[in-house]
């Protein structure tokens, strides 16, 4: 088994997402983490991207880069895939497509994720990401993954 | 169309002017700006690696590289000079990008209507006819009112800017 392989399974086997962010250079240049609520459906993962100078877009408003929130959910959904299910190899991503919907400020930002359809080979996940008001998104997107 | 040496001033100004920002973590590089169409390079580095076994770079800084390629392509295909946001983006996979070489991006403003620019955009390294990704990006423009006030707002910062 691969130095990844065994992270993923031991960051399954221990609930401990932030195993395999602190294995990806991506996910850490990010400086997300994983984490779980406790009573909430779903499983309850859910990650968090603190603010960080080096996820800013544009300095005057300040704003998060469209493309530090599109990579910080596309890696929540490459995570969330692997602590939801049995495989030990990282999964392909074949397609993402996004929603801005409101600016994304320069403040804590959260994403959770769910797995709307699992076949033989594709996965089909949806993601939120918001801010300060849960219900009020900053982004939405979606992804297929693809097993194999 | 846009003024393209104040518009090339203006995303010099953008990718430079906040030292530790996303821009330069990504190191992003604007090699091209004509009217309606950008070209961008994407450095290989050891923190944009998605999957430590291979090597291989995330998606996700091509998810920047790209949102950004295709949002100057926007920007070159209006009057003013003007930012305009990203309404929606998505970006299909082709291939694996190979480790410790470039990525390149190449964007287009195909459509603009009064309310939206319709963008496309690819991402390659030797070859643009085997590409890394594909995208589709759409911008919001702003009020008329708003983005001439920001052409205004923008000009007097681009003196002294090679």
């Amino acid at each position: 088994m691969t130095g990844i392989a065994e992270k993923i399974q031991r960051a399954q086997s221990s609930s401990s997402p932030n195993l395999i962010i602190d294995a990806v250079p991506y996910a850490r240049l990010l400086g997300m983490r994983g984490l779980y609520e406790p009573d909430a459906e779903g499983g309850g993962l859910i990650f968090h991207l603190p603010p960080k100078k080096s996820n800013v877009g544009n300095p005057t408003l300040p704003a998060l880069h469209g493309g530090a929130i599109g990579g910080f959910m596309e890696m929540a959904a490459t995570i969330h895939v692997l602590m939801s299910m049995d495989i030990v190899k990282v999964p392909k991503v074949v397609d993402f497509s996004i929603d801005y919907v409101r600016a994304g400020r320069f403040e804590d930002t959260w994403a959770s994720c769910s797995v709307v359809r699992q076949g033989n080979k594709l996965v089909n996940v949806a993601i939120q990401t918001w801010q300060q008001d849960r219900g009020a998104s900053i982004a939405t997107a979606r992804a297929h993954f693809l097993m194999d | 169309m846009a003024d393209i040496e104040k518009l090339r001033k203006l995303c010099k100004l953008m990718v430079s002017a906040n030292p530790g920002d996303h821009f330069h973590a990504l190191d992003m590089r604007f090699t091209r700006l004509e009217e309606g169409k950008v070209l961008a390079e994407l450095p290989y580095s050891e923190s944009i690696v998605g999957n430590p076994e291979t090597g291989v770079i995330h998606g996700g800084a091509l998810t920047a590289l790209l949102d950004t390629c295709s949002g100057f392509a926007a920007m070159s295909a209006l009057d003013d000079l003007a930012i305009c946001p990203t309404m929606d983006l998505r970006v299909d996979y082709m291939r694996a990008a190979e480790p410790h070489k470039p990525v390149f991006a190449s964007a287009e403003a195909y459509r603009v209507t009064r309310q939206v620019v319709f963008c496309r955009g690819v991402a390659y390294q030797d070859d643009i006819n085997n590409p890394v990704a594909h995208c589709v990006a759409n911008f919001i423009r702003l009020d008329p009112k708003v983005s001439a006030k920001m052409t205004q707002m923008i000009e007097p910062f681009l003196e002294g800017i090679e």
